[in-house]
């Protein structure tokens, strides 16, 4: 009998738009020990099926299920208190996605984790303590004993999340739900916790949910997978199986928009448009209109489940017809550096911020950039990596010159950025930003925000600059009608799309992208990254991506520069540098990145 | 639909158009867009209890101000020695021709309460008004350029807030001279600093979320950045400070009015007139209960209506 069962559940959101139908009909089983991967995009359900099951639903939802039983006993009538005393806990634990606000600020370690056992009279102080300095231990910090004694601000992201781990092992649960427990890290760190789970897991013969977006941690983590979007569980099976050999067209057009680390560059096959709300309990395929395989059939029903009980999903298409639209996407030119020209230049460029504590503390100084020489060439996409903290953020700061260097130099077109008018200087370099809903003014239209920076130059009158926003809304295939649309309308990736008109409206020479996609769903990435390529190649722009991501250095730079504790260690030709690192640093980065194998057997397998 | 499509992949010839127009019936989104921010604070709006109260409080009031003159049934200054004190309509001894009776000095109640809306709303609007002006001013400031020009600001605060407002608002009243107009100035003077918290606190935030920075990276000049990017995301914030201080504003009114050196009679005010009710208060009590139902009802109005205005554009909307 399976340690967990779930009979189709559905959840629903009160929202002032309607109620919205969050996740339908979902069933899912799960035995002792076994580890389950469930994937989608955001807005699929994922996280919200976990937070049913441990009861953690935002005050606006609403869940129904036919069964939820949890080692025989049927969860939907334990009453509340003993639902936080018998379960919460000891049966089912959960870690979260965000390590920087799941723990308390003003409560040392040593209590935050030993506080629920104590409580419930599992252990006492003293044994909670030595098991929760064993766990320390045990998830990797160094000096566990005294670290019980820190607060959280003391301690990194990733230490965080192996505290939250920690915690959430503290109970011995039977499950545990992992929400997205890496996305919030470096990828160094990244591989870390998820090796750190996969053996716990053996360890304590655990079973596991692992909530993700990302195909390439669940390939790698997982007995089996179950893929949602809309809220719909579309295709389930054995992990190996279901990513090898997908069967619904959504699992493989997700494959299709990885990027990978390695081999020729293909143009990624981006899904088009962007993942539904549903508001009314769908009648047809929830995927149909994204599907490059929709036909009539696809809407006038919901579609049925085919394959056995290892591997189904709920599509029409028989498998030859999967087989016949499987195509290898076109392979595509990587940006060359063309001229030797330099575009941009950066030589011997530092920037020290100064802190105090309190008004009269001692100074403190920390060098955020450390005597870096960049120069990037006319054409080309230098991609620059680090991880967080390693000033590349600061350094495009300066570039842009939203900041100034504490010494050295840029110069722009061999013009130095200090003596140009802010003007001079916004016509040749412009951002674009990281997080697409904080780089939209929220009380400003599309046509307004594009048109902005033109307006601030002072060029042309309202309907010359309208136009102008117009063109640039086609530039990046934004349908006009969303002109006088505000950006709480639009999804992620088409708020993108606005930074990147609003980018290229005055017509730079060169974009610095600061973490472009890092915000957005794979499918939606892969659409922004086609564009960015496309827009590149087009435009001749000059562009400095910065990036965290090895496949998308991979996917489109000509060149990259690897930057680690304000310094540059590493620089190179892309492919020289993706196969051949220099450094122990690079290769660690590399090693570290999560990367799908795209099997090609297993694709020959499906279009012989 | 064409939103859905909005990759090279859209022109894709394999994909029929049936499945679109199907789709469409059950996803409202994206092909319908989601309700823009205007219209989804409308929708709040019409269910919010408080703000709609508040809301029909405050336009009663306005309008009474606006039509004084048409509505008042008497002239509020005319005095009459024979009708003196007369009590309100409905209780033993009420004349029909005074609905609420008259004063010490035979005016018409009713009538002075309606000319007397028109001070209180010029004074709370124009007092909260002046207060707006200055604090919003240094609270951008202080938010957006930081360092010392933050600290001096702070610093102003602080000194605000250390002193005895009604005190230093009474001596300098008495200073200057009591008038309508010096009453309005020195109320607004004294009541910046809720406004200066708020919008110094919101302009920090919002100055370091990307738009910002795009902006300035197109060259935006700071008093560029602050008018077109900072101010209309304060907007909500101010207005609902602005409700708020309105209503604090008139009480400081009545206060200095009560206490003798604000409003200075024969004029109508609600604070003056509790003022001049008050040594008759125990036996003719309705010449301080009207006024102060009055003072009541636009404090109360201004507030319910501040607070809804909070909830309906919130982001996240409580109601």
């Amino acid at each position: 009998m399976p340690m967990l069962e779930i009979d189709n559940l559905s959840v629903s959101l009160d929202l002032p738009a309607g109620p919205l139908h969050a996740v339908r009909d979902v069933s899912l089983s799960l035995d002792r020990g076994e580890s389950l991967g469930i994937v989608g995009e955001s807005g699929s359900g994922k996280s919200m099926s976990a937070l049913a099951l441990m009861r953690l639903l935002p005050r606006r939802a609403g869940m129904t299920a036919d069964a939820m039983r949890f080692d025989g006993t049927e969860l939907t009538r334990v009453d509340e208190a003993t639902f936080a005393r018998d379960y919460l806990g000891p049966k089912l634990g959960m870690i979260f996605q965000e390590p920087m606000t799941s723990l308390n600020p003003v409560y040392r370690i040593g209590r935050q984790l030993t506080e629920a056992s104590v409580r419930s009279g599992k252990l006492s102080a003293s044994a909670a303590r030595e098991r929760a300095i064993e766990l320390l231990d045990r998830v990797g910090i160094p000096e566990p004993r005294a670290r019980m004694a820190q607060y959280p601000h003391q301690l990194s992201g990733g230490q965080r999340q192996r505290v939250m781990i920690a915690m959430a092992l503290m109970m011995e649960p039977d499950l545990l739900i992992a929400d997205e427990p890496t996305t919030a890290l470096d990828v160094t760190v990244q591989a870390q916790i998820m090796e750190l789970l996969a053996d716990l897991r053996r360890e304590m013969g655990m079973g596991m949910i692992l909530i993700t977006h990302d195909l390439a941690v669940v390939a790698r983590n997982v007995d089996r997978v179950a893929v949602m979007y809309g809220g719909e569980v579309v295709e389930s099976g054995a992990a190996a199986s279901v990513l090898r050999q997908p069967r619904h067209p959504y699992t493989r057009a997700l494959l299709g928009a990885i990027p990978r680390t390695d081999g020729p560059v293909r143009k990624l096959e981006a899904i088009p448009g962007t993942v539904p709300s549903l508001y009314a309990r769908p009648r047809s395929c929830v995927f149909a209109p994204r599907c490059a395989q929709a036909r009539p059939e696809c809407t006038a029903s919901r579609p049925p489940v085919q394959g056995d009980a290892d591997h189904w999903r709920r599509c029409v298409l028989a498998d030859a017809e999967l087989r016949a639209a499987q195509q290898a996407p076109e392979v595509i030119e990587r940006a060359r550096t063309g001229a030797a020209e330099t575009a941009l230049e950066a030589r011997g460029v530092s920037r020290v911020f100064q802190s105090r504590k309190g008004l009269f503390g001692p100074p403190h100084e920390i060098r955020a950039v450390d005597n870096v020489d960049l120069s990037v060439h006319r054409g080309e996409i230098l991609a620059l990596v680090g991880e967080s903290g390693s000033g590349k953020s600061t350094l495009a700061r300066m570039l842009l010159g939203l900041d100034a260097p504490t010494s050295g130099e840029i110069l722009l077109d061999g013009i130095p950025v200090s003596d140009m008018a802010p003007m001079d200087r916004a016509g040749r370099v412009q951002p674009i930003f990281q997080d697409p809903y904080s780089s939209l003014n929220p009380r400003r239209t599309l046509a307004e925000i594009i048109a902005r920076p033109l307006a601030l130059r002072g060029e042309g009158d309202a309907g010359a600059r309208r136009r102008k926003a117009r063109e640039m809304m086609e530039l990046v295939r934004l349908p006009d009608r969303l002109l006088h649309s505000y950006p709480s309308q639009l999804s992620g990736g088409q708020r993108q799309r606005v930074a990147i008109a609003r980018a290229l409206v005055t017509d730079p020479r060169m974009l610095v992208c600061d973490e472009p996609t890092s915000a957005l769903d794979v499918s939606v990435q892969a659409q922004i990254l086609n564009l960015l390529s496309e827009l590149q190649r087009d435009l001749g722009l000059t562009c400095l991506l910065i990036t965290h991501d090895m496949a998308v250095v991979h996917q489109i730079a000509t060149r990259v520069a690897v930057m680690l504790n304000g310094q540059l260690i590493e620089t190179g030709l892309a492919e020289d540098v993706l196969v051949r690192p220099q450094t122990t640093y690079t290769r660690r980065l590399l090693a570290a990145a999560p990367r799908f194998e795209h099997d090609e057997a297993a694709s020959e397998d499906m279009a012989p | 639909m064409s939103l859905t499509r909005t990759t090279p992949a859209q022109t894709d010839p394999t994909q029929p158009l049936a499945a679109e127009s199907a789709a469409e019936a059950t996803q409202r989104t994206p092909e319908a867009l989601p309700p823009t921010p205007r219209r989804l604070a409308l929708t709040r709006a019409r269910g919010h209890g408080g703000l709609l109260i508040g809301g029909t409080i405050i336009a009663l009031l306005v309008l009474v101000a606006i039509f004084a003159p048409l509505l008042a049934p008497h002239d509020p200054f005319a005095q009459s020695l024979s009708a003196r004190m007369l009590p309100p309509v409905w209780a033993e001894g009420g004349n029909p021709e005074y609905l609420l009776g008259t004063d010490q000095n035979g005016r018409d109640y009713l009538s002075r309460l309606i000319y007397g809306a028109r001070i209180s709303l010029m004074i709370g609007l124009g007092a909260a008004c002046i207060g707006m002006v200055i604090g919003v001013t240094l609270g951008v400031i202080a938010g957006y350029f930081g360092g010392w020009i933050d600290h001096a600001v702070s610093f102003l605060l602080t000194a605000q807030l250390a002193l005895p407002g009604l005190l230093l608002a009474m001596a300098l009243v008495f200073i200057i001279g009591p008038s309508v107009w010096v009453v309005i100035c020195i109320v607004g003077v004294l009541h910046w600093t809720y406004y200066l918290v708020v919008t110094r606190a919101a302009t920090q935030r919002i100055r370091s979320l990307d738009f910002v920075a795009a902006a300035r990276a197109a060259g935006a000049s700071p008093g560029q950045v602050i008018r077109h990017e900072i101010l209309p995301n304060l907007v909500s914030a101010i207005i609902v400070i602005f409700t708020f201080e309105l209503g604090i504003a008139i009480l400081a009114e009545s206060s200095l009015s009560f206490l003798g050196v604000g409003i200075q009679p024969p004029m109508p005010s609600w604070g003056l007139m509790i003022a001049e009710g008050k040594q008759a208060m125990f036996y003719r009590p309705w010449l301080v209960v009207l006024p102060g139902l009055c003072l009541f009802a636009l404090v109360i109005g201004a507030n319910l209506l501040g607070d809804g205005l909070r909830d309906v554009t919130s982001p996240d909307g409580r109601n």
